[in-house]
């Protein structure tokens, strides 16, 4: 199954736990204690460690050596996509983005180009203030700007920026086809296209 | 008219006879869709989104007029499947590009297409080539337009200009298909909207016309933008700042746009300035003149200190009308503690306009303003160049005359071709300067009541009246009789027939040399014609008047008008606020030997344009109120921040103290009409009945009456010869709106195209400029906004001193000659 059309991250092979009735008078309740306190509970918990410390089967993730591997939908420092046909950027300059920071960290210039297209003369994130909600993302309507996974993203000082061109796929990372297409928070949504009603055409 | 009773949807309301239904729903809080309809403006009938059902019949709301117990339903099953229709129609070929478009969150074909909830499309069209053009400061979008109509009708019966039509789409793609199918409004307008698109009247590259904006203003998609600010930035990123026009004495509301300045600079910038169209038109000064700020200034104490100094040693205090009441106020009380001259000459010249007027009028006011002028159907204007010194009361001209079947007559030794193109029905007569007593001789002889107007008066008019004959020639009806053979039966009959024939008669008439001085050609024939069915007059004066030798005179003949004659009169104040100053300030004629100048240069300058000796605040960094021509008494509000010192420090430092300056507002002189409202309670909306809820009216007051004598004229005053003329060019008023970005040009002599030609001369060429006072070189502009021979000198540039070349009279005697 591609990860577009599953989003449940993960082994699928969930069961459910066996959990005892909770105590519903004191009566019960004494008994509990009573039950936990004698039992031999506490050996049972001391002896799963002392096994797998035997087996030496450890699962501590050894950070930074070691990374997990993040899901699709994880938000992290965003990037700016370029078009997959031309590699031109995928920002029309629309400013949803801006309008829609929670946390009013985006801002963005914009003016009219040469060919008399939009274009955006400048954009900056304010990293400092990111809430990393992900609504830039959900409400952009080019799938321009994107989480990206990195998450590492300690400063110096509160504020920190990134502009247009430090979130933008470089052009050697475009042209080595090593741009992927982002499937996370506010791609299209599985099956939209059933759901769109089509305009005739007279041509 | 009178008052009636109409029900839309079960509501009862009370609305006039007559009026168009779409305005009472407006008034009365229902809202019906529409889209061409412009309040003001002729109805168009472009969109037909406007349907009802009035007494069981469809029509439409904004042109069907409103009738007693009339009974009205905004919504039957077939109103909605046209109003469908008609949305998704518009929404064919349209663009998707509302992402970058820069009407995107103002858009009315995005509210109306959710509003009728269009979620599907059934109709298709081939679409034709639709080439984007720019137009100058306007930049047009046809793929965007949807042929509403409105910027052609706004241009043509607002503005006055007449630079916008519907011209051939050129699209050979479109057939009859959904005839049948499509609602029959809908498809009306689909045919329609398809074979048009929207076109200059006169040229094909550049908009030739007076750069109000006001098409790019009410189109309601992004067709039609200002070309400096496409793409700049978007709707709703920016911030409303209410505020009024400082440039001329309009006094329109006007909104400030303001958004931070850029990715590092939060501070608050002007990006463009919005108006409700439906109640307020601008000019391009008042649209596209708005970054005139003082910027970057911060308290400068030595400098402030050097003020205070200044002040100390100051007997007098220059200043000009582009002031707020307040700080007028702070003047005057100035003066009042320490003894100081007030100079302003147009204020002061104008006051005594007024209080001469006032003499034999009977009120402190005028009785007339912007909006009697726009309901009446007859308009004569004299002694101003109505569409510089205040475009408003030209659009006002215009509009009188297209929406009220009106006519006019525009007294100007200035021939002005866009004025004369305004209508069919206006006269326009080009006199010679110092000739305005005669055109208003000519109007009492005309409108005054003989049978109470001072029987002097009557008697030396009647000395220009005696009778000549002339010959005419009419064409009368005249029987002859024909021999016709009959086609049947081959006999001759006798036929009697009329025909038409010209005959040449000898007749006496009535000879007026007050015409004859005037040299109006055709004038009883256009008179006789014009006015017919006219019942509400209105007479506009201007800036000539205040400073011609012969004022008083003017403003006693002038009362006379007013209170012999049907006119209601408007007194345009020539500059901003020269109303408010007149009425606040007692201003004096003669300067003393030091003087402190705001905003004019004098010994020690205080200024808001950054050139003085101590920074002031510009007029979009102050809040306070200024009078208009309309007699009100407007707010205005501060959009941009300011970090200097103000008049008020300074006033408060000298002892007369106050918090704010608006702590001024309500103390302005109640005997100058004011009311002691304070700042913050003034309101300043329109409702949606466009009533015009902003500041206060001035109480106008009643006086006693002297004597009404008037001197005659003196015909051989006229001026002859080589003449030039004290006036600035559309769109441009003061040095404040030359510092704006887009109105920013340079001051030189301006000639119409003929004159240039007669002259011998290029655009650009260096010339000098003689006249009795003084002499300046400088260059030579064309300005294809005027006709004839008298060419004129701008006073927006600080860089040109024109008034030299003046002694008073805005008219003078001069030579132009090339610099070799
Ligand atoms: S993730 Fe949220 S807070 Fe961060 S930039 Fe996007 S919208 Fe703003
Ligand atoms: S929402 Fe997307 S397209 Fe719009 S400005 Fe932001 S990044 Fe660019
Ligand atoms: S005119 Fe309106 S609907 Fe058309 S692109 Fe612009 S914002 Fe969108
Ligand atoms: S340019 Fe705008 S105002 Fe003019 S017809 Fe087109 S849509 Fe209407
Ligand atoms: S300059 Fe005068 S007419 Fe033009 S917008 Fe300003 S107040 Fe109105
Ligand atoms: S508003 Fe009535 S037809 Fe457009």
């Amino acid at each position: 199954m591609s990860v577009e059309n599953n989003r449940n991250v993960g082994q699928q092979d969930y069961y459910m736990v066996d959990i005892e009735d909770y105590p519903e008078s004191n009566w019960d309740q004494f008994k509990q204690v009573v039950k936990r306190t004698f039992s031999t509970e506490l050996f049972v918990g001391l002896w799963v460690v002392l096994r797998e410390m035997l087996k030496f089967n450890i699962h501590t993730v050894k950070y930074p050596e070691e990374k997990l591997p993040l899901g699709p939908r994880y938000r992290a420092i965003h990037e700016m996509l370029r078009l997959m046909e031309s590699g031109t950027e995928r920002c029309i300059g629309c400013g949803l983005c801006e309008k829609i920071c929670i946390s009013d960290c985006i801002r963005m210039e914009t003016k009219i180009d040469e060919n008399s297209r939009k274009e955006v003369s400048e954009y900056s994130i304010n990293f400092g203030r990111c809430i990393f909600c992900g609504y830039c993302a959900e409400v952009c309507p080019e799938l321009a700007i994107v989480h990206g996974g990195r998450y590492e993203n300690v400063s110096e000082q509160r504020a920190h920026y990134s502009m247009f061109d430090d979130l933008l796929t470089p052009m050697d990372t475009f042209k080595a086809g090593q741009q992927k297409e982002f499937p996370g928070f506010g791609a299209i949504i599985p099956g939209s296209d059933e759901s769109v009603k089509k305009t005739p055409l007279a041509y | 008219m009178s008052e009636i009773t109409i029900t839309i949807d079960n509501q009862e309301i009370k609305t006039k006879e007559g009026e168009y239904i779409l305005n009472a729903a407006r008034a009365n809080g229902i809202f019906i869709p529409a889209i061409c309809y412009l309040t003001r403006c002729s109805p168009t009938l472009a969109c037909r989104l406007c349907l009802v059902e009035a007494d069981g019949k469809q029509v439409y709301a904004c042109n069907a007029k409103s009738k007693e117990g009339m009974q009205v339903t905004t919504s039957t099953q077939n109103i909605e499947s046209e109003k469908r229709s008609i949305m998704e129609v518009y929404n064919v070929n349209h663009p998707l590009q509302c992402g970058v478009c820069d009407q995107s969150g103002e858009c009315e074909l995005q509210n109306y297409t959710l509003e009728v909830e269009v979620d599907s499309q059934n109709y298709a069209v081939p679409d034709v080539e639709r080439k984007v053009l720019d137009w100058g400061h306007i930049h047009y979008d046809p793929a965007l337009c949807i042929v509403c109509e409105r910027c052609s009708t706004v241009c043509k019966d607002m503005i006055g200009d007449n630079s916008l039509k519907t011209v051939p789409r050129g699209s050979e793609g479109f057939n009859t298909d959904y005839k049948e199918s499509m609602p029959k409004d809908a498809y009306a307008m689909w045919n329609k909207l398809n074979k048009s698109i929207i076109g200059l009247t006169s040229g094909e590259q550049m908009l030739d016309c007076t750069a109000c904006g006001e098409c790019s203003a009410v189109c309601p998609v992004g067709a039609l933008t200002s070309t400096d600010f496409m793409y700049k930035t978007n709707a709703w990123e920016q911030k409303q700042i209410p505020a009024t026009c400082s440039h001329c004495s309009a006094g329109c509301q006007i909104q400030y746009d303001v958004k931070h300045t850029d990715i590092e600079n939060s501070d608050d910038k002007i990006y463009g300035v919005k108006n409700e169209w439906n109640y307020v038109s601008l000019c391009g000064a008042g649209r596209y003149g708005y970054d005139f700020e003082n910027a970057g200034v911060s308290k400068d104490e030595s400098a402030f200190n050097s003020a205070i100094e200044a002040f100390k040693k100051a007997d007098t205090i220059k200043f000009n009308s582009i002031i707020t009441n307040e700080e007028a106020l702070i003047l005057q009380r100035l003066k009042k503690k320490f003894g100081y001259k007030l100079i302003n000459e147009e204020a002061r010249s104008y006051g005594n306009f007024l209080n001469e007027y006032k003499k034999i009028s009977g009120t402190s006011l005028y009785s007339g303003d912007l909006n009697t002028i726009r309901d009446s159907n007859f308009v004569v204007s004299v002694g101003t160049i109505i569409k510089s010194d205040n475009p408003n009361a030209r659009f006002a001209f215009n509009n009188s005359m297209t929406m009220n079947k009106g006519a006019g007559l525009y007294f100007h030794p200035v021939a002005d071709p866009v004025v004369s193109a305004m209508s069919k029905n206006m006269k326009a007569i080009t006199h010679a300067p110092l000739q305005e007593e005669v055109v208003l001789y000519l109007i009492l002889d005309l409108f005054a009541n003989k049978e109470e107007l001072p029987k002097e008066i009557v008697d030396y008019l009647a000395t220009f009246h005696s009778t000549k004959t002339i010959t005419v020639s009419e064409t009368i009806k005249e029987q002859v009789i024909e021999m016709v053979v009959d086609a049947e039966s081959g006999e001759e009959k006798e036929v009697k027939k009329m025909v038409p024939k010209k005959v040449s008669k000898e007749v006496e008439v009535d000879d007026n040399r007050l015409v004859e001085i005037l040299k109006i050609d055709a004038f009883d024939e256009f008179m006789e014609k014009q006015l017919k069915k006219k019942d509400t007059f209105s007479l506009i004066v201007g800036e000539d008047f205040y400073t011609h030798p012969n004022s008083r005179n003017l403003a006693r003949l002038v009362a006379l008008i007013e209170k012999y004659s049907d006119f209601s009169v408007t007194i345009i104040p020539p500059r901003s606020n020269s109303l408010g100053v007149s009425l606040i300030c007692d201003l004096d004629s003669e300067a003393g030997a030091y003087a402190v100048g705001y905003n004019e240069v004098a010994d020690f300058t205080l200024c808001a344009l950054g050139e003085g000796d101590l920074d002031m605040p510009a007029f979009n960094q102050q809040e306070g109120t200024l009078t208009s021509i309309n007699k009100r008494v407007n707010p205005t509000n501060a959009a941009l921040s300011y970090g200097g010192y103000t008049l008020n420090d300074l006033a408060s430092a000298l002892g007369v103290e106050s918090d704010l300056t608006i702590d001024y507002t309500s103390q302005l002189p109640t005997a100058g009409g004011f009311k002691s409202t304070a700042f913050d309670d003034l309101s300043d909306h329109f409702t949606n009945a466009g009533e015009e809820v902003r500041g206060y009216a001035l109480n106008v007051k009643k006086n006693k009456t002297s004597n009404e004598s008037v001197e005659p004229f003196n015909e051989d005053e006229a001026l002859a010869g080589e003449l030039i003329y004290y006036a600035n060019p559309v769109k441009n008023f003061s040095k404040f709106s030359q510092k704006a970005h887009q109105l920013n040009a340079k001051g030189g002599v301006f000639v119409s195209v003929a004159r240039l030609e007669s002259l011998g001369l290029k655009e650009g060429d260096r010339v000098t400029v003689e006249t009795s006072t003084s002499k300046l070189t400088t260059s030579l502009y064309v300005d294809n906004q005027i006709d004839g021979d008298i060419a004129y000198l701008p006073n927006f540039d600080t860089k040109l001193n024109s008034e030299v070349l003046f002694n008073g009279y805005r008219f003078n005697n001069a030579l132009i000659a090339k610099v070799i």
